[in-house]
């Protein structure tokens, strides 16, 4: 009886379950419209913060948001990364950009690339704009924006960053 | 240790597919109903909130976190949540209360199973190394327990079908959420085909969307907010092994235990809500509980009418709470239910003031 036994250490349980997911109402909407190419955000109707992508509630008052509305493609950088690392599966070589953009018209930042720029100057209150693939590549996703690129426009003040309004930036 | 009270509840309708919806665009119509019926508006007006959900359900990770949406959080809450019915989520709003670590909590739960395929999503509940490999589902382990009780002559085909009857015509006359409801007859039923035998479809509780949310507080409270309320008299769960060989599936000897601990006897039961996904788990949990003909069953028709998973326990306990604070009864109990073949019960019993 003192035969050794090989130790289990793991075994093999593969799970398959499949799923019909949706997004939701509100980022659902939201997706069609930047199959248009078109940003449309949702106003808050007790904060009147407008976020973009929308999902469908303020999750600072915990009301619905209904108000629909469509903000500009220029935006400001509210922070940033640089990504030295490459990721399995990306195609973007690094280093690249990742920066919390806030978009005119809007209070909250969404996460996008910044390219075209000059990383090592690359900054908060930095001006920016999006460059989008071709029409006829649009779909429901974001990725309809490759990127966005510096603007020749003076920096927003960090106080006024998720301040601007959809009419721009005006010094 | 302080009394506790039941001051709203709300529930949506129980729905096959509720479309495109996600879990905060679930949620916040039930939390803004249970929140106003208790004069309050955000969870901000609460002490403490929490949760009961499953991410695979909706095969979303993390869901529970995104809910949170729902709740106006800004400045930070005390929040937390369950991988359970919501019904365990009120259990550990309760033990915050009790502990005095809060006067007043916000509880909800919600299911979005239309997503997945619901009974092999539940396989993955059970153990990882023997049967969750076997894809096992809920319906065929329900099966087996059913057979169980027929062979061993514990229940006829007949009782089943008379459970399933009275569910239709209690959803039909009571239950304005129900997904199944209407006037069916026990011969009727009996003359459809079996499903996964010897259960037919109608044996089953249908797969549902939706939500349910809950106001409690301590009697103190209740009282100076001056809202009519329900008392949480007793509660307590058991838990029995996952190992279903090793049970005796015609009974629920933990629903028994639960039941006792919770003080079931000490009074007439008017009306109680049980959460039997099966029409034989009913029979087997009406026995367990004790429950004569002098109380009225799952008057809202049960889960069999609409199980909203995750969030169908808290139903029902707020079924009994409402019908207190509605003042329709004086004492009732509610019974909640998770994991196969009834592994784990919860047991509340609920007084007037």
């Amino acid at each position: 009886m003192s035969e050794e036994r090989e130790m289990i250490t793991g075994i093999e349980v593969p799970i398959y379950l499949k799923y019909h997911f949706t997004a939701g109402e509100a980022t659902a909407r939201f997706l069609s419209q930047v199959r248009q190419g078109k940003l449309v955000g949702q106003r808050c109707p007790s904060c009147n913060n407008v976020y973009l992508p929308p999902r469908g509630s303020c999750a600072a008052c915990g009301v619905a948001t209904t108000e629909e509305v469509e903000v500009a493609d220029k935006c400001t950088v509210e922070s940033f990364t640089i990504v030295y690392i490459p990721i399995p599966g990306n195609p973007i070589q690094p280093p690249y950009v990742i920066a919390n953009l806030i978009p005119d018209g809007a209070n909250i930042s969404f996460i996008h690339l910044l390219s075209e720029c000059d990383n090592d100057t690359v900054h908060r209150g930095q001006r920016v704009q999006a460059v989008w693939k071709p029409q006829e590549e649009w779909d429901y996703a974001m990725d309809n924006i490759r990127y966005f690129k510096p603007l020749d426009e003076p920096d927003v003040p960090s106080e006024s960053i998720g301040k601007v309004p959809v009419t721009g930036w005006e010094v | 240790m302080k009394d506790i009270a039941i001051v709203s509840f709300a529930q949506s309708d129980c729905v096959r597919n509720a479309g495109a919806k996600n879990e905060v665009e679930l949620i916040m119509p039930v939390i803004k109903s249970a929140l106003g019926a208790a004069g309050l508006s955000t969870a901000q007006d609460v002490d403490f909130t929490c949760s009961g959900s499953c991410d695979y359900q909706q095969g979303a990770a993390f869901a529970f976190v995104l809910g949170v949406d729902a709740l106006g959080a800004v400045p930070p809450i005390k929040e937390s949540h369950v991988e359970m019915d919501a019904a365990w989520a009120l259990y550990e709003a309760i033990l915050k209360i009790r502990m005095g670590h809060a006067d007043s909590a916000l509880v909800y739960g919600f299911g979005k199973s239309s997503p997945g395929e619901l009974p092999t999503v539940l396989s993955q509940q059970l153990d990882p190394y023997y049967l969750a490999p076997l894809w096992v589902d809920t319906v065929s382990l329900a099966a087996m327990q059913a057979r169980m009780m027929l062979d061993q002559g514990v229940m006829e085909e007949a009782d089943m079908a008379a459970v399933v009857a009275r569910s239709r015509r209690n959803a039909l006359a009571n239950n304005p959420h129900a997904q199944l409801k209407g006037e069916v007859a026990v011969e009727q039923l009996l003359a459809e085909e079996t499903w996964v035998s010897p259960l037919r479809k109608h044996d089953c509780c249908p797969v549902s969307d939706g939500a349910s949310a809950m106001v409690l507080c301590t009697v103190e409270k209740a009282r100076e907010w001056g809202k009519p309320y329900a008392v949480i008299s007793g509660i307590d769960h058991r838990i029995e092994t996952h190992n279903l060989g090793a049970r005796d599936l015609t009974r629920s000897v933990s629903t028994e235990q639960a039941a006792a601990v919770a003080g079931v006897s000490d009074g007439a039961i008017e009306v109680a809500e049980i959460y039997a996904p099966y029409s034989h788990q009913e029979i087997i949990l009406t026995r367990a509980l004790g429950l004569g003909s002098e109380t009225v069953v799952n008057p809202s028709g049960g889960v069999l009418a609409g199980n909203l998973m995750m969030a169908s326990g808290l139903s029902r306990i707020g079924e009994v709470a409402q019908r207190i604070i509605n003042g329709d009864i004086k004492r009732g109990l509610a019974h909640a239910t998770s994991g196969p073949c009834l592994q784990h019960n919860l047991v509340t019993v609920l007084e007037a003031a």
